[in-house]
């Protein structure tokens, strides 16, 4: 087992949730990013995805709830429960055979429109599209190996898209290779041996991830260990995807280092 | 076999077929007097606005031979006086003469399952009277065919007139309509004052004889939405067009406070061929710009040939659509918004193509996960609350495992020729087949959640007992991957 820090964790999505400047920080969660998923770590990548956009919806909701209370009362209407707005999930069909599909019994209420492509500059058209739509919650396409259609220009579409219309566009990657792109944030996940479960010693418990933003235009590169818990939404008040993240090197000196070099080679 | 419907003493005979007219039952009779007549009688309920509506669709169907037909089923009358009336003028050369169009009408009507009586005559009554009461496939025609016998020997009841008011003239001895014609004009006139055509044997027999107009009303057909772009020279890419037909679309639909739901473009052709696309809206829409994206991508579908001076825009189908507005913040509406990203997406990608997930209510795996239309209205459904993984594969693949005991946990498996081995696992979740759903002889299901010592973490199943007696040894699968 990885020793974990109990340090306050470096969190690479700080300044948000303490004290977001209003408008500002809608963009700066609402943009393209991409994660590559080490082999047999797809569905960690989704569970990932799914809890940074359950996390920048709710930003985006607790930012237009206080634009609304600071210029008048709020409505009647945000008492009662609104559906909740979907998230667009593309597939490539490659994509879907190898990895299987969404689950939506194990991935929460949100509910998704599924549209399964055979073309990858398909997926890019329907990505586009759907960033034009900002009423939903998220934009996830799901693509395999380094096809030519996503090319630096079609890349740098959809960010500037997901950053005028608010809309955050999550690109997942099954075995390929990352060479140029314009995501704002790059990630590489694969999946760790679980936590020890409290009720049972033989069954896997808490879901445990390695993770690496080894490219980002808002936040320092690094390592961390995450942590997902799928809790129910009444406890203590916690997100239903809750995302806890750790430094995984211990010595914090190794890690600035080792994340200078980095960002120097993707200069 | 007989219909009933609800009389004010019990239930009465409505209608039935041939056999049991045979056998002795009449119309309006007590249902338990024809019980106590055919003890072997089948009886249903009647369905007369379901009667009346296939009528009506009939009526419709019945546009083949000309262009006004109209079901003959007013609200109030009894049922077995409802028919179709066709006014044929015009139409009954196309299918060889009168006759020739009768005995179609009759094999395309018995083709659908109707026994049809068909008369044709020059007025609406005449031919009422003539299918009722005269033998089948009767023909009126010629110069004198008011004054014909076949029409004057007919009984009053072939007026068209209520039951009380044929009692009536039975009474007074009047068993032909000869003999009403033949009474003066002013004693029916004083003997039935004003009152309503069914009441009244003056008007009818006019209707009958033609003195007093009767046209048919076909119902009307749906108002047309069109625009036209009439050009001066021939041209081969309709694109700069389309912006404007779309506005003028629009605005007709806007003032009919209406939105389209289909819309098709067709060019007309120099060489008088026309060529025509299609596109559908998800919900209704009245929004030019978003009509014209619509056919954004499918331009290059026209043929243009040598090149078309008229283009039509039309919108077949469209819906009532009020404007609402959500709230004073004048802010875009989701369900809208949504709405024109399906329609965008099925424009380019084929209508199927675009699901919507749900959560349904099963324990099965995959259907506890329903996929729906993109814009069905939403149920919402709990979700489970044992855990489930992240990804399904569909359908489950079939892996090798290793285990200690047959019931067992499993220790080892192979899945796409790699092998793993368990270091963990959780379970079983045992799910029984949904009886209700399922073959018989489908077999329960034993769900382990296991985990290797890297980190992957599977959902995989057990496929039945060792001796449940549903076939072989149980067979593993590997149904979903865990985050």
């Amino acid at each position: 087992m990885i020793p974990c820090m109990p340090r306050p964790d470096p969190n690479p999505f700080p300044p948000a949730l303490a004290a977001p400047p209003l408008g500002a920080k809608v963009k700066a969660s609402a943009t393209l990013s991409e994660v590559f998923a080490a082999p047999g770590g797809e569905a960690a990548a989704l569970g990932f995805v799914m809890a940074r956009l359950e996390q920048a919806f709710q930003e985006r909701a607790q930012i237009k709830g206080r634009a609304a209370a600071g210029s008048h009362k709020p409505a009647a209407s945000d008492r009662t429960p609104k559906p909740l707005t979907p998230i667009l999930w593309l597939q490539e069909r490659m994509v879907w055979r190898e990895a299987g599909r969404p689950y939506l019994p194990g991935l929460g209420p949100r509910p998704l429109l599924l549209m399964q492509l055979s073309r990858p500059a398909d997926i890019l058209i329907a990505a586009e599209e759907g960033l034009n739509c900002n009423v939903l919650a998220g934009v996830v396409a799901e693509l395999r190996g380094n096809p030519s259609a996503l090319s630096f220009t079609a890349l740098k579409r959809l960010a500037l898209r997901a950053e005028a219309s608010g809309v955050p566009c999550w690109l997942i990657r099954q075995s390929a290779e990352p060479g140029l792109s314009a995501a704002r944030e790059r990630w590489r996940i694969a999946p760790l041996p679980s936590d020890a479960n409290p009720d049972d010693p033989r069954a896997p418990g808490t879901a445990r991830w390695k993770l690496e933003l080894f490219r980002s235009r808002d936040a320092r590169p690094g390592e961390w260990e995450a942590r997902h818990e799928r809790t129910g939404e009444s406890d203590e008040g916690r997100a239903p995807d809750h995302l806890d993240l750790v430094a995984a090197i211990r010595d914090g000196t190794l890690a600035e280092t080792g994340a200078a070099t980095r960002r120097r080679g993707f200069g | 076999m007989a219909l009933v419907d609800e009389g004010p003493q019990g239930p009465v005979i409505h209608a039935m077929n041939r056999a049991a007219r045979l056998a002795g039952v009449t119309l309006g009779a007590r249902l338990t007097d024809m019980r106590a007549l055919v003890p072997g009688l089948r009886v249903d309920h009647a369905d007369r606005a379901g009667d009346r509506a296939a009528l009506r669709q009939l009526a419709l169907w019945a546009r083949r031979w000309c262009p006004w037909t109209a079901a003959d089923a007013p609200e109030d009358s009894p049922a077995e006086s409802h028919g179709l009336v066709l006014d044929t003028t015009g139409s009954d050369h196309l299918f060889g003469g009168e006759p020739a169009m009768l005995a179609e009408m009759e094999g395309a009507l018995s083709a659908l399952g109707f026994t049809a009586r068909l008369a044709l005559a020059s007025t609406w009554g005449a031919a009422w009277a003539l299918a009722r009461y005269a033998p089948p496939r009767s023909l009126l025609r010629g110069v004198d065919w008011a004054n014909s016998p076949m029409l004057m020997q007919l009984p009053p009841a072939a007026l068209r007139l209520e039951a009380e008011t044929v009692l009536l003239l039975n009474r007074l001895g009047l068993r032909q309509i000869k003999a009403i014609a033949d009474l003066p004009r002013l004693s029916l006139a004083r003997r039935f004052p004003r009152h309503d055509p069914a009441r009244n044997p003056l008007i009818r027999l006019d209707q009958l004889t033609g003195h007093l107009p009767e046209p048919v009303c076909p119902p009307e057909a749906p108002p047309l939405f069109r625009a036209d772009a009439r050009l001066p020279e021939p041209i081969f890419d309709p694109t700069n067009h389309l912006p404007e037909l779309c506005q003028d679309l629009c605005d007709q639909l806007a003032r009919a406070g209406r939105g389209a739901r289909r819309l098709s473009l067709t060019v007309y052709r120099t060489d008088g061929e026309t060529s025509r696309i299609e596109a559908a809206c998800a919900s209704a829409s009245r929004e030019a710009r978003h009509l014209a994206f619509l056919f954004r991508d499918r331009l290059e579908k026209i043929k243009p040939g040598y090149g078309f001076d008229l283009i039509s825009l039309e919108a077949p189908l469209t819906e009532a659509m009020t404007i609402r507005q959500p709230d004073l913040a004048g802010e875009t509406e989701t369900t809208l918004e949504l709405a024109h990203l399906v329609d965008r997406l099925a424009a380019r990608f084929g209508s199927k193509a675009l699901t919507r997930l749900e959560p349904a209510q099963s324990h099965i795996p995959e259907r506890a996960e329903a996929s729906r239309p993109a814009l069905a209205p939403v149920a919402p459904q709990p979700l489970p609350a044992t855990e489930r993984p992240q990804r399904l594969l569909t359908p489950a693949e079939e892996v090798v495992v290793l285990y200690a005991v047959p019931e067992g946990p499993p220790a080892q498996f192979q899945w796409r020729r790699r092998t793993y081995r368990i270091a963990r696992y959780q379970g079983p979740e045992r799910i029984a087949p949904e009886w209700w759903h399922d073959r018989p002889g489908t077999r329960l299901r034993d769900y382990y959640k296991v985990e290797d010592a890297a980190g992957h973490r599977f959902w995989i199943y057990r496929e039945g007992l060792h001796d449940d007696g549903r076939g072989a040894d149980p067979r593993w699968f590997l149904h979903g991957v865990f985050a």
